[in-house]
């Protein structure tokens, strides 16, 4: 084990991928210079000459051209600088990334990797801080991976990497700087499973990215009360590990689905509707979601904390379905 | 490729080959076999033609939402490709697809596609591919005028020349963009002068002449396989029918169509020239589209007695997380 921050284990994982398969390349904005905006590729033009293109500002060609690499066998691994700028790329992420493999009745591959740093960083409005994720969840032929720890996002790294289907991988910027315990050597972690990140008998929270942490010091607060929460981490939204979190929420009888995007319509919002669709018989009480209101992210400090949800609100949320 | 008789009996053979399966798919939507709509190629097989008689089997070409002529010419089967439009099991792409996503990856044929303009960054994903791996393959785009009104031809093109990829950026201009005339909303005529911006050659063309397509395109390839980067082809076209079936053409007169189609048929024009070099008898020319009217025959009935697809079939080749996936 070595303790490493989520931006590093993304490079780490990077680094390892490229050097095990030739088809590995990177295309992005600022990708070389300085080692991109978030450091992930540092290092990566040194190492791996010719095989990392900076591009010119141009987000629809850049995810065209990992699109038609991919199909040509190669494994392209897409740099958007931020997630909102995916939405100057959204024919070739939708109608064409996803729908290849289906619309050529299974010719097509697509394996490539667009990373996505998303959510709330530096404070920089509604244009830079979205997430998202349910977008892509309602596309079939995407894959939709939400890491939370470094040693998740290296493992989920390297299958997308090696994954045959294009895959959304969600960066929260606020964690690129976390640290954590990561494994030595090459592993992969599948996606499409989920993990308990905190076993627990009476309710169960679904957290996604850095609601995971937030929930797990919940956790902490909550024992206090005499509560045992069972913290379960989704880690890729679609394909989504509905089996794990059900026999969770079985378990507990207690479900709290939590993300930081928009609970209206959000990554939530579907899994609050799985949950009562399957484990109803076993709710003590309503599934409850925890977002941000369905506003644009403000700019100013004092309306921002409005929006981001914090461990309080878990905290809230459980003690509200305890009392149910 | 040096210009021969046989190369030019194929093309010939090959444009026969596309405008009896088009009339026989048409013939067919009339009929109620095919559904949805399709965009018809005839009058521009000349520009399909010359370009992939120029490439190899493993050269990578994209098309349009018009390409089935673009699928025939690089070697696709006319009874998969029929299968297809009929929906069936056994077409190019299992039903899933039709007309607008006919491909064939055995052929390194990528796919038509239903987006204008769509195809021009992927093609030069596929060029990227063959400069990374170091091969000399060169990747084709098909795209229409229309294509070039949108910010994909800019941004695809424009890397395309940066990093001196093996592409062909081939416009077939058919001076519409689906019921508007080209002239209403393109400041620029030639989509050719677009090329200097991206420091590329642009070269404007006659694309009834199969012969001039022909002789550009194998000037563009070979650029492409020496490294020394992308060429955009201006093919000056024309659709004899109109966007899609069903179309009522009230932007443009029947005299007009008419006399493209008399004085401008690219089969026509080819037959003509190889005549006149002594290149095609009369007797070679009947055999030759009676064979091709026998292998559209024989799609038809491949279509017609071809299994549907099944509900099974449904969930399968969405991902490898999709039902009996394999990777």
């Amino acid at each position: 084990m070595k303790t490493m921050a989520f931006n590093e284990a993304i490079r780490s994982a990077l680094h390892e991928e490229m050097e095990r398969d030739e088809s590995v390349f990177v295309i992005g904005e600022d990708v070389s210079t300085h080692g991109g905006p978030y450091k992930v590729t540092e290092g990566i033009p040194e190492a791996f000459p010719g095989r990392i293109f900076e591009t010119p500002i141009a987000e629809a060609g850049i995810v065209g051209i990992g699109v038609g690499a991919a199909m040509a066998g190669m494994r392209p691994v897409v740099e958007l600088m931020y997630l909102d700028f995916v939405t100057c790329a959204m024919d070739e992420v939708v109608n064409q990334a996803a729908k290849m493999r289906y619309m050529t009745g299974g010719q097509a591959r697509v394996p490539m990797v667009i990373r996505l740093p998303c959510g709330i960083g530096r404070l920089l409005a509604a244009q830079h801080s979205q997430i998202m994720e349910s977008w892509f969840m309602h596309v079939p032929g995407l894959q939709v991976v939400v890491p939370s720890t470094p040693a998740d996002a290296k493992g989920l790294f390297k299958s997308a990497v090696r994954s045959s289907d294009p895959v959304m991988f969600f960066e929260y910027k606020r964690i690129y700087t976390s640290k954590g315990e990561v494994p030595d050597g090459d592993y992969t972690i599948p996606i499409g499973q989920a993990d308990i990140k905190r076993e627990g008998e009476d309710a169960t929270v679904v957290a996604i990215g850095p609601m995971v942490q937030k929930s797990l010091d919940a956790a902490i607060t909550l024992e206090d009360d005499g509560y045992d929460i069972e913290v379960v981490d989704p880690r890729s939204l679609s394909p989504l590990d509905v089996d794990m979190i059900c026999t969770s929420v079985r378990k507990t009888g207690r479900a709290i689905v939590c993300g930081e995007d928009s609970t209206f319509a959000g990554a939530a919002s579907e899994i609050a509707a799985m949950i009562s669709e399957n484990c109803f018989g076993d709710l003590k009480a309503p599934v409850r979601r925890i977002g941000s209101p369905h506003v644009p992210m403000p700019f100013s400090s004092e309306l921002v904390k409005h929006v981001v949800p914090e461990k309080s609100h878990v905290i809230d949320a459980v003690n509200q379905s305890m009392a149910a | 490729m040096s210009l021969s008789p046989d190369v030019c009996k194929k093309m010939y053979t090959t444009m026969w080959r596309i405008r009896l399966f088009e009339e026989e798919a048409d013939r067919q939507t009339n009929l109620g076999n095919v559904v949805g709509t399709l965009h018809m190629y005839c009058g521009e097989e000349a520009v399909a033609v010359g370009v992939c008689s120029q490439l190899r089997p493993d050269d990578y070409v994209l098309g349009t939402h018009r390409s089935h002529g673009h699928c025939l010419a690089k070697g696709a089967d006319s009874s998969a490709m029929m299968a297809e439009l009929f929906g069936k099991a056994t077409g190019t792409c299992g039903g899933k697809g039709g007309s607008m996503h006919i491909a064939d990856f055995s052929l390194n044929m990528l796919g038509a596609n239903g987006i204008v303009g769509a195809g021009i960054g992927p093609t030069t994903g596929t060029a990227l591919a063959s400069k990374l791996r170091k091969s000399d393959q060169a990747s084709v785009c098909f795209f229409g005028d229309g294509a070039a009104a949108r910010g994909t031809f800019h941004e695809a093109i424009m890397m395309g020349s940066l990093w001196k990829l093996p592409a062909v950026y081939v416009c077939e201009n058919n001076q519409y963009q689906q019921w508007v005339p080209r002239k209403n909303v393109a400041v620029i005529d030639s989509v050719a002068d677009m090329a200097a911006s991206y420091a590329i050659p642009g070269v404007s063309i006659n694309g009834q002449d199969a012969l001039e397509v022909y002789e550009v395109a194998g000037e563009a390839v070979a650029r492409a396989r020496r490294g020394e980067g992308p060429t955009l082809i201006e093919a000056r076209t024309y659709r004899f029918y109109g966007h899609s079936l069903g179309d009522e053409q009230q932007y443009r007169t029947s005299d007009e169509v008419e006399k493209w189609k008399s004085d401008s048929d690219p089969i026509q024009i080819l037959g003509a020239t190889m005549q006149e070099r002594g290149w095609l008898t009369d007797e070679e020319d009947e055999s030759i589209q009676q064979q091709a009217a026998a292998e559209i025959k024989q799609a038809v009935e491949f279509a017609e007695q071809s299994p549907w697809p099944t509900a099974a079939d449904l969930e399968t080749d969405v991902t490898s997380h999709s039902v009996g996936a394999s990777s």
